[in-house]
């Protein structure tokens, strides 16, 4: 019984917070980081860009969540919560630089709780229904290979080094999530009829969606190159066909966005904005 | 049509310098998604660390089948053990 | 103690049984491929297969708050714990396949109801404020439950309890840092918090399973080092850890028999109310069916995905043999043959198909 007690107390006494998913532990995420906006740097426009790419993994780190304890295989259960997990952690690091640069003090808990469904600025791709685990894995490829693109150019030369620094560590997580994603589309696609039928639906369904993807974060027609040669080749191998992505009105980085937000952001709120003035 | 995914055993080298040490097993449809499962599961994507995964049905094991009589306990020399044997507590230093 | 080599010998069983015994008697470790008394396996695989159920079902109650909990880090913490219950069951169904059971097999025993998993989880989750009560009442009671079990007979579960102790004490800290939080906010907050702990009390207590005068299989477990400590004694240690704890919070546990006993240096308790705790065992608590339902759903939704993998798989290797005879065939017969695979790739191909 001594030895147990023993045990026990080793245990609880264990300070070692690293195997907790980013931002989990106990301390400021952004601690030791020189958070002055450097000179020459807009702060509107470094806002506005934190805000979008911070919005689109809240949401998508959002869906991910809700496929917990539904997952095809348990298995499935770990790598999706990890990918969610990654999604979430980019997103209180941009949305807390939001707050820093932007004038307003307003917290990454502010930004999530606290805006209305029309202040909200991630593309419509991410706010989608989950659908079947086709139409996820869909989604997760446009997205995470896009935003991998993105990211990787981010790191490499952006003159703010808070985003610098959040790219740089996002570029290893997404570069995983773009793996993940692509095997698992190759593996429906090359599957069996049914999986087959449903992974094609899956891309087809999303393709409306993806040109305002590639528009919405600045960037040149080197990331649509990128992202379309990834997936020719994904979908290849997965025998499928890369839709179409025409042209489509809305944007959610104008705050315009499909019906399925507002219940999201509602769930997401309901607890927060429940108890005015409560510590969490 | 088959839904369930063979047993994989995985063996992670946690560091330079250690042994690959079999830490578990999981299924998967097949090796590439069983490395992809094991990085999530036993390494919690900790780079660095070098992962080895390999179907159970593809191990050849020394241990014995519990039917065996050539591996039976006799044949095991469980006396060649030297926690087999009780000691008390007030013998020093053995 | 050398007595089981130098017994006279008996039948081959009664061998195997005496070096099981002496395995036992010195504390060592059972492994997979040991002989071991058939009632020895099945009772392991019962054990390790309704904790590792537990484990799979216990990641609803909490996963329903993921999406609305109230900050984001909050968010994170409770996303990871939950995904930390997935990788518990899976570190604990790996332990029971390797006493030679499917984890396909246990899973459907599960959804057919023919297997049970902690009670616990069949209470509901009504406010945020459970999520840490869960974790410090629950949670607690799982570490007082399984710190023992990381010296369980049966190497692959003792290990596996290892690994799990480690992160469940995160999941208790988190949740009394939680409770602690709360208590400092608002009123409504406080009370959020007192009557998640008093909902969750007494099915926390009745985790430890009924009194020791009426748990048949206790002794027998205890015997063979599955379990090291009786269900009482290890209800007892939850209580007297607890206490200190609760006063420390502000709270009050619901149990007007609760006080110090200065002559048993330990504190008396009142008696859980087993007869709900043979309901809710027995399929009649208030989430039962939602539990079970939803974990059905989601492996039967899953079963094409499954199947479109394993699909995959098999094409994938084919094309592989295909190629490698290919260009094996190439080589043998200079690019020039129009069958160039040897009698012995062909039998490597067949060796693969069989498996």
């Amino acid at each position: 019984m001594r030895e147990d007690d023993h045990v026990y107390l080793s245990l609880a006494q264990e300070q070692d917070d690293s195997r907790w998913a980013f931002g989990t532990g106990f301390q400021d995420p952004l601690h030791g980081v020189d958070t002055t906006v450097p000179d020459g740097v807009d702060p509107a426009g470094l806002a506005a860009l934190c805000l979008g790419l911070g919005d689109d993994a809240l949401i998508a780190s959002q869906r991910l969540a809700e496929w917990c304890t539904r997952a095809p295989e348990l298995e499935e259960e770990v790598a999706l919560a990890n990918i969610g997990l990654d999604l979430l952690g980019q997103a209180r690091m941009l949305l807390t630089r939001v707050g820093q640069v932007d004038g307003t003090g307003r917290t990454e808990d502010d930004l999530a709780y606290q805006r209305e469904t029309e202040e909200f600025r991630n593309v419509r791709l991410v706010e989608l229904p989950n659908g079947d685990f086709a139409f996820s894995m869909a989604r997760l490829l446009v997205f995470s290979a896009h935003r991998l693109a993105v990211f990787e150019r981010l790191a490499a030369g952006h003159p703010d080094p808070v985003l610098r620094a959040v790219a740089a560590k996002g570029v290893k997580e997404l570069t995983y999530h773009r793996q993940y994603a692509a095997e698992w589309v190759v593996r429906l696609g090359d599957g069996t009829d049914e999986s087959h039928r449903r992974m094609q639906e899956g891309l087809d369904t999303i393709a409306p969606y993806v040109d305002e993807l590639l528009r919405a974060t600045p960037s040149g027609q080197d990331v649509r190159d990128e992202v379309g040669a990834v997936l020719a080749q994904v979908a290849e191998a997965a025998t499928l066909t890369v839709p179409e992505f025409e042209r489509m009105d809305g944007e959610g980085r104008a705050g315009v966005h499909t019906p399925c937000l507002a219940p999201l952001l509602f769930e997401m709120q309901s607890v927060a904005r429940a108890l005015p003035g409560a510590r969490w | 049509m088959n839904e369930d995914w063979p047993l994989f055993e995985v063996f992670v080298r946690g560091k330079r310098g250690l042994n690959h040490v079999h830490v578990g097993s999981l299924h998967a449809a097949d090796g590439r998604m069983a490395l992809t499962h094991a990085r999530d599961l036993y390494t919690r994507r900790n780079e660095g660390v070098s992962i080895w995964v390999v179907r159970s049905s593809d191990i050849t094991a020394s241990t014995p089948d519990e039917k065996d009589p050539f591996f039976e306990p006799s044949g095991d020399k469980v006396y060649r053990h030297p926690t087999f044997y009780d000691i008390p507590d007030d013998v020093p230093h053995i | 103690m050398t007595q089981t080599t130098t017994a006279a010998e008996p039948g081959a069983e009664d061998r195997l049984q005496a070096h099981f015994d002496g395995v036992i008697a010195h504390d060592r470790r059972i492994e997979p491929r040991d002989w071991m008394p058939d009632a020895y396996r099945s009772t392991l695989v019962r054990q390790i297969a309704q904790h590792a159920h537990s484990e799979i079902i216990g990641m609803q109650p909490e996963g329903a708050w993921i999406t609305r909990a109230p900050s984001l880090r909050r968010k994170a913490i409770l996303f990871a714990k939950v995904q930390d219950e997935a990788g518990h069951g899976l570190y604990l169904y790996a332990a029971a396949e390797t006493l030679g059971v499917d984890r396909a097999d246990l899973t459907r025993r599960l959804i057919e109801g023919r297997q049970k998993y902690s009670s616990i989880f069949n209470y509901p989750t009504l406010s945020f404020a459970d999520v840490g009560v869960i974790g410090w009442l629950v949670d607690g009671a799982a570490i007082c439950n399984q710190v023992p079990l990381c010296r369980s007979s049966f190497g692959p579960y003792a290990r596996a309890m290892v690994r799990i102790c480690k992160e469940e004490s995160f999941h208790q800290r988190q949740g009394y840092e939680l409770l602690l939080t709360m208590m400092r906010g608002t009123a409504a907050q406080r009370a959020m918090v007192q009557d998640a702990v008093d909902r969750w009390w007494w099915p926390s207590l009745m985790m430890f399973g009924p009194p020791d005068t009426s748990s048949p299989n206790s002794a027998r477990s205890m015997g063979w080092k599955i379990k090291r400590h009786s269900n009482d004694e290890l209800r007892q240690r939850f209580v007297d850890m607890t206490v200190p704890q609760a006063e420390k919070l502000g709270v009050t546990l619901p149990d007007p028999e609760l006080r110090w006993n200065e002559e048993r240096g330990r504190h008396d308790f009142g008696t859980p109310d087993w007869d709900e705790l043979k309901r809710v065992i027995s399929g009649d608590g208030p989430c039962n069916e939602e539990r079970i339902e939803r974990r059905r759903r989601a492996h039967e939704d899953g079963q094409w995905v499954r199947q479109a993998a394993a699909a995959h798989a098999r094409k994938r290797a084919a094309r592989q043999d295909a190629e490698h005879e290919a260009a094996a065939g190439k080589e043998a017969a200079g690019g020039t043959a129009a069958d160039g695979t040897t009698a012995g790739e062909a039998g490597q191909a067949d060796e693969r198909e069989a498996r």
